[in-house]
């Protein structure tokens, strides 16, 4: 049981660092009808802005810092790139982000080299915060935890309580009617754009001392995030929360329970093998759910869209 | 009559002559790239023409934008290796033929994936191909006893029975085996485009909405494209397996699927040849470029992103467009404006990439001075060489301002069709 | 036609033309590895060493059949199968005969596979393959062919090695085993399953393998091990996932040691710092705290003078390329690779700058050394990736797997 709370626990902080990165996404997408693939790349910035300043200024600085600078280089990518290219139509717009992508992780091998930089999380926050069935937590991930429920918070704040929210809100049931309305000016693009990648920013400046921070850390991050936002429902805030959590307990609990098809296989009459490695199902019988763990999300995936194209709780098609 | 049955063979002539250059072309190819290695990029080259050609069923014919069509490349590839295998126990198959088998395969993957992942195009069409890509993709690592886990399959082609004396052990004789394909499937598909369900696919990319009023099911022809599309993926997956007699998880991989909307894009969508162009650049790029430096995919990453930006309708975009000027008889108009601004972009793009190259030298190779760019040695510890790239860089890229106004008044002029 | 094949050969293989028009009487050796993309690092390490090695070692004390040089040509393989057997292609093209790989099993399968058929198709052509990196033991056992030589001990070997160390310390009684989820991660599992039961009484509370390079997150895999009450663990992860692991393993509490196969260099060493000490422990033959010999000091100067980022952690090139120059001035060629090939099998080679000794099993062309065990310790000399920290000899197991056995069955032209 200790094991299951613990369990939770970490799932629970995964799942809040993958919805730090799909708010940004989610807020994008339901503004502008584009699904940024390039997301996963500016977390990446966000990490590698963060070490560069930690270097010289501490950690706190770079957090201050980074996602600034992230926020900034994202509107100037919609000012100067993105506009360009929506003239063109919602496939080009595709497959302009995803070549910004390409474009980034080559920039950062270009800048910051190929192998792993050493950032790494404050020493005040380099302590065991508490201990659970023999396994520690550190206060660093108690910080990561807050940092998502803030900004989850704020999020909320922001566009429940405020003019700009309740744009985007709007805009979430209602864009064409928006639109009408006059408010979809260039620099309302312009800046949930910029917020929109600036939070995978700040999502790389928390998780950069823990994920590591190496040119493959957006490749590894990146499709995951399109999992939580299509599956909670494009546009939905609260869609990419729970989706998030659930793909965040779902790859923790998969990893953590070595259950084995053999097993299930042996309870429902089948005979084990005598000798499994030459047997022509051997895949099957040697197979764990650790090993497919990191599948479900995209088995997840391809089912929603099948049976329920527009997500959790979407109300939008895709 | 007479004069019919002369026009007649005129146009059927008109018609065959691109395949008659075309096949001439492949015939000769070989003759000028004499090395086995260029005749295994051209072989390559081959392979990716077919496969961006497939690719281009979906994307600039139907609008379909796939992040994972890699896996029907891969599948029909890693049966065919499956099958040279059993060749090699006995079963009777002309090495030929294989490719017929991968297309099959293709087709029998896509007709089922297809038959949920078409009923939308836009995001969720994508979301699915990258959905069932990273499925494939990973559970070839778990099913090895299909995949072979990451170190692959390998076969040998030359068990085969030999196909009129031929054994296919030389490079060169599966050279002409991949050009023979890479025709066939490129005719195949022009018939497809000239078929009602082709024409309708470009409709539905265009005008969904018009298309379905036309009585035409825009979920039908996106069917049908997408099973076309990973019938000739299933081909080259064949050729692959022929050439390069080893498949392995790389051929599922996202990162397969990408480089062919990154050369198929370059190409140009929304034109026929546009794959084929797209499928030689990439591939040059990745292999010629790549042995001259390590940033080559910078580089490719930059053409890209300008294309989408400048030139969505890629390379044969830009060709084409010229098509007007010379109907119109004004496309002299353009030299010298060109000719002008050429030499400046030159100037500009090399001292770019030099300097690009130069920091990257010297953030890497800090000890060692000496750098060939360009042919030119030179020490990259003076600050000689920095400044006059600089300049370069700097002086080239504003003679391009000026010179480029020059370029889009002769463009506006060469475009306009005067009354009367 | 004539002055346009020429410019037809010039574009599409220049990179062919520059440089055998530069030197023309060389032994050109292809280092066909990652140069580009996120695994370049072990890449471009690997050709600095190749490289510094040609130059230091063979070139200056007059190169091979009285004066010729070793010329080291990098080709980018972007880690794929496809573009190694085409750069293989191109090199061979270029008439070179020797060809380098050593990043990832699964390429260097694609390529002997490949090298195989060719000398088989191409008589007049054939090509040796240096393996001085790739350990799966399926390339020297089932997969194995007289054209392929290599210069790192395999998975089985190391395993063999740690396990003689884990036998000697009798506080280590429950052993965990976590892996990637490919052959070479299996091949460290069935291997550590096998020597820890005929060695010691170890027991295994905990065998698995998890998706390789898709594990973001590997606290729960922590959660596991330190639940299973391990007092120490094994594993073959490299990069990202070893980085992952042995970090989740620390904040999780964990304080057992991890023996590795792959956990230090290309960024590893610097981001551990103070928490791998005493936790971190690594197999392999290119430690060299303390310094093997002077010479060794001299040398390691001149490599940092040379390349001060790089870190000189793969002293088997060395071997490699001694042993290639001796074998060739034995057969007294370096075009007929057969002679070259008989020159190597059973060669022993006795390096003074390593203080140490290597000979190429004939039976399998595999190469046996001395393999080290190394603790992460700032306590050293010689550190990685200037960050203080290195690796310090521990325990040394002599001509480790000298006579173990083999499933090899060598064909010889």
């Amino acid at each position: 049981m200790d094991l299951f709370i613990i369990n939770f626990l970490d799932g629970l902080i995964y799942g809040l660092l993958l919805f730090m990165l799909s708010s940004g996404l989610t807020l994008i997408f339901s503004m502008m009808g584009v699904l940024n693939l390039a997301h996963s790349a500016f977390f990446m910035l966000g990490a590698y802005f963060a070490y560069q300043i930690s270097l010289y200024l501490g950690f706190w600085v770079g957090l201050l810092v980074a996602p600034p600078i992230v926020t900034v280089l994202g509107a100037l990518v919609e000012r100067y790139g993105l506009r360009q290219v929506h003239q063109y139509g919602h496939v080009p717009e595709l497959i302009f982000t995803f070549g910004l992508y390409f474009v980034i992780e080559e920039l950062v091998q270009y800048i910051w080299g190929k192998n792993f930089v050493e950032y790494r999380a404050p020493e005040s926050l380099d302590f065991v915060a508490f201990t659970l069935a023999g396994g520690s937590i550190q206060a660093y991930k108690v910080f990561m935890l807050l940092c998502s429920v803030a900004i989850f918070l704020g999020l909320y704040y922001v566009l429940a309580r405020t003019r700009v929210g309740m744009i985007i809100q709007a805009s979430l049931s209602y864009p064409k009617t928006v639109e009408s309305l006059g408010h979809n000016v260039p620099l309302v693009f312009m800046g949930v754009f910029g917020v929109g990648t600036g939070l995978a920013g700040i999502a790389g400046v928390i998780a950069g001392p823990t994920l590591q921070t190496y040119p493959g850390m957006a490749f590894a991050l990146g499709s995951i995030v399109f999992v939580c936002v299509v599956v909670g429902g494009l546009g939905s805030l609260f869609g990419a929360f729970v989706a998030s959590l659930i793909i965040g307990w779902m790859k923790t609990f998969a990893a953590a329970y070595n259950v084995g098809a053999a097993e299930i296989l042996i309870y429902f009459g089948f005979e084990y093998p005598d000798n499994v490695y030459y047997h022509p199902w051997r895949d099957l019988w040697t197979l764990t759910l650790p090993q497919i763990g990191p599948l479900l999300p995209y088995l997840l995936l391809v089912l929603i869209l099948i049976f329920r194209p527009y997500g959790l709780f979407g109300r939008r098609d895709a | 009559m007479v004069s019919y049955t002369s026009r007649y063979s005129n146009n059927i002539l008109k018609s065959l002559l691109p395949w008659i250059i075309s096949t001439l072309i492949l015939i000769i190819l070989p003759f000028i790239f004499t090395g086995g290695g260029s005749v295994t990029i051209m072989n390559q080259i081959g392979i990716t023409i077919v496969m961006a050609m497939s690719y281009n069923m979906l994307l600039g014919q139907g609008g379909m934008l796939s992040f994972g069509h890699a896996v029907y490349m891969g599948l029909g590839g890693f049966i065919a290796v499956h099958i040279m295998n059993f060749v090699e126990d006995g079963l009777w198959l002309p090495l030929p033929l294989l490719p017929l088998v991968g297309g099959l395969v293709g087709l029998g993957m896509a007709t089922i994936v297809g038959s949920f992942s078409t009923r939308k195009a836009g995001v969720v069409f994508a979301m699915i191909s990258l959905g069932i890509g990273e499925l494939l993709a990973a559970s070839c690592i778990v099913i090895t006893a299909f995949f072979g886990g990451e170190e692959g399959v390998s076969g040998d082609r030359t068990w085969a029975p030999p196909t009129f004396g031929i054994e296919f052990i030389t490079q060169i004789e599966v050279y002409y085996l991949i050009a023979f394909w890479v025709l066939i499937s490129i005719f195949l598909m022009y018939l497809f485009t000239q078929t009602p369900v082709g024409k309708m696919a470009n409709a539905v990319r265009d005008n969904p909405e018009r298309a379905e009023f036309v009585g035409y099911s825009m979920r039908w022809v996106r069917y049908v494209s997408f099973c076309g599309a990973g019938f000739f993926a299933g081909i080259a997956g064949a050729l692959f397996a022929i050439n390069f007699e080893i498949l392995t998880e790389e051929n599922l991989s996202m990162g397969m699927s990408f480089n062919i909307l990154l050369a198929t894009y370059i190409g140009g969508i929304g034109f026929f040849i546009g794959p084929v162009i797209g499928a030689v650049g990439f591939t040059l790029l990745q292999t010629v470029l790549g042995l001259q430096t390590d940033l080559w995919a910078l580089y490719t990453g930059v053409i890209f992103i300008l294309t989408v930006m400048y030139a969505p309708s890629g390379f044969t975009g830009i060709v084409t467009m010229h098509y007007v000027p010379w109907q119109l008889g004004k496309i002299h108009l353009l030299f010298k404006p060109y000719a002008k601004i050429l030499v400046p972009a030159l100037i500009f793009v090399a001292g770019l990439t030099s300097l690009i190259e130069l920091t990257n030298h010297v953030r890497h190779h800090s000890q060692e001075t000496s750098i060939t760019l360009y042919w030119i040695t030179f020490e990259s510890n003076t600050i000689i060489p920095w400044i006059v790239l600089l300049a370069m860089t700097l002086g080239g890229f504003y003679v391009c301002r000026v010179f480029a106004k020059e370029v889009v008044d002769a463009w506006g002029e060469a475009n306009y069709v005067e009354k009367g | 036609m004539k002055l346009f094949k020429k410019f037809a050969s010039f574009v599409l293989a220049s990179g062919v033309f520059f440089s055998s028009s530069t030197f023309a009487d060389t032994v050109k050796i292809a280092f066909i590895e990652p140069l580009s993309g996120p695994y370049a690092a072990s890449g471009s390490q690997g050709l600095a060493q190749f490289k510094f090695v040609a130059e230091d070692q063979i070139n200056k004390k007059g190169g091979v059949l009285g004066g010729k040089n070793f010329e080291i040509i990098g080709f980018d393989n972007k880690l794929s199968a496809k573009e190694a057997v085409i750069q293989v292609e191109v090199a061979i093209d270029q008439g070179i005969r020797f060809i380098a790989q050593g990043n990832s099993s699964g390429i260097a399968n694609a390529i002997t596979d490949h090298v195989k058929k060719h000398n088989k198709r191409n008589p007049d052509k054939r090509v040796l393959f240096i393996n001085y990196s790739a350990v799966d033991p399926a390339l020297t056992n089932d997969k194995c062919n007289f054209w392929h030589f290599r210069f790192d001990a395999n998975a089985d070997n190391k395993m063999d090695a740690i396990t003689d160390v884990i036998a000697g310390q009798p506080d280590i009684k429950k052993m965990y085993l976590i892996g990637q989820d490919y052959s070479f991660g299996k091949a460290v599992a069935a291997a550590a399953e096998k020597y820890l039961a005929e060695k010691t009484s170890v027991e295994i509370v905990g065998n698995e393998l998890h998706p390789i390079s898709k594990v973001q997150d590997f606290t729960p895999y922590a959660r596991k091990i330190m639940a299973s009450g391990a007092d120490a663990v094994i594993t073959g992860n490299w990069g990202a996932d070893m980085l992952n692991l042995g970090k989740s393993l620390t904040e999780a509490g964990y304080k057992g040691p991890i023996y590795c196969y792959y956990c230090f260099g290309v960024g590893i060493t610097s981001v551990f710092g103070e928490k791998g000490v005493g936790m971190l422990k690594a197999v392999g033959e290119g430690f060299h705290n303390p310094a093997p010999s002077d010479e060794f000091r001299q040398f390691h100067k001149r490599f940092k003078a040379k390349y001060p980022d790089n870190d000189f952690d793969q002293p088997r090139v060395i071997n490699a390329l001694s042993m290639l120059a001796l074998a060739i001035d034995k057969a007294g060629t370096a075009d007929d690779v057969v002679a070259v090939a008989k020159a190597l099998e059973g060669m022993t080679f006795d390096s003074k700058l390593l203080n140490t000794k290597v000979y190429m099993r004939p039976q399998d062309h595999q190469a046996i050394q001395n393999l080290h065990i190394g603790d992460h310790s700032a306590d050293v000399e010689f550190d990685m990736d200037n960050s203080g920290y290195g690796m310090k000899i521990f325990k040394t197991v002599e001509m480790a797997s000298m006579d173990s056995p083999t499933t090899c069955k060598m064909k010889r032209p």
